[in-house]
């Protein structure tokens, strides 16, 4: 068996991971919208986790209602990130200024 | 023990192409890692009884958004070393907020664990025969069926989305008229000749 604590620990780390991506890719808006499927995929380990835990099986109904979004999220974040490619020729966010105050 | 042999084997190789993920040099590989980190999590998730869930992860995550997320990345010409600079300028100030993260969890997980250790027992052991897709199905179609058709709505809206934003008009563009094509009468495309038989040679 398990314990829950180390699945816990586990989808922590990956959190954490994504989160420090995020910091270290902040020019990269390719790489940020990975570092987001990399938190929406440690957040799913939590419902998965204790809906095991708890043998209740709602958990895994979010899940794959998280699944179903997520996938809808990445099909526009990507046509936008198309878009956007093809207006500026560039995906670096400091390039990203145009309504600045 | 031979699960919690295997957990921590794919967790292991699951923080390691995580870490590949935010480091890779090539966003390629970046991509290419995050397929091996999907795959690494539908093996947890079969050890956490989530049979169901970890096909689905393989199959529309693997399958298909990180393919489409393939076919973005190399349509792009992206200039990585310009994208690159200041990695080393804010990896630490990105290490030191992961391991702020990191403890902060381990303490709330340890503090709510405390003197529950065995938490894992509470853990259900299913009868034979048992099905986690037809019970999640279940779920699925009874009680959830609404945010189940909700979801289904955001997909369609995705979809729509996604196409508007990255269709555009280029000239000499062959595309239908509907107007013009319901308008059509058959007097514009077809002509009746009237004309005598011919004659057997």
């Amino acid at each position: 068996m398990i314990p829950l604590s180390h699945v816990l620990l586990l989808s922590g780390i990956l959190f954490s991971l994504a989160v420090a991506g995020i910091f270290i890719n902040r020019k990269n808006v390719l790489l940020l919208l990975m570092c987001i499927e990399l938190m929406l995929l440690s957040v799913n380990f939590n419902f998965i986790a204790f809906s095991h835990y708890l043998g209740d099986l709602a958990g895994q109904v979010f899940v794959f209602f998280i699944l179903t979004v997520a996938a809808a999220e990445s099909a526009i974040g990507l046509a936008i990130l198309v878009v956007l490619f093809r207006e500026r020729r560039s995906i670096n966010v400091e390039d990203l200024d145009a309504m600045r105050g | 023990m031979l699960v919690n042999v295997l957990f921590y084997v794919f967790g292991a190789i699951l923080v390691l192409t995580a870490i590949g993920v935010i480091t890779a040099r090539n966003p390629v590989h970046c991509a290419l890692f995050l397929v091996a980190a999907f795959l690494n999590s539908a093996v947890i998730w079969l050890l956490l009884d989530a049979e169901f869930l970890a096909l689905t992860l393989v199959v529309v995550y693997v399958g298909a958004v990180m393919v489409l997320w393939l076919f973005v990345v190399m349509m792009l010409d992206i200039d990585v070393a310009k994208l690159r600079q200041g990695f080393t300028r804010y990896a630490p100030l990105g290490a030191l907020i992961a391991l702020i993260v990191v403890v902060q969890i381990g303490l709330v997980v340890y503090v709510r664990n405390l003197g529950l250790t065995d938490t894992a027992a509470a853990a259900v052991n299913h009868p034979e025969g048992y099905s986690n897709t037809q019970e999640l199905g279940h779920l699925l179609y009874t009680q959830y069926l609404y945010p189940f058709e909700i979801a289904a709505v955001i997909l369609l809206v995705a979809i729509v989305a996604a196409i508007t934003l990255t269709m555009r008009d280029r000239p000499g563009q062959k595309v239908q008229d509907i107007g013009k094509q319901v308008a059509v009468r058959a007097k514009d495309r077809l002509r009746i000749v009237k004309m005598d038989a011919e004659t057997r040679q």
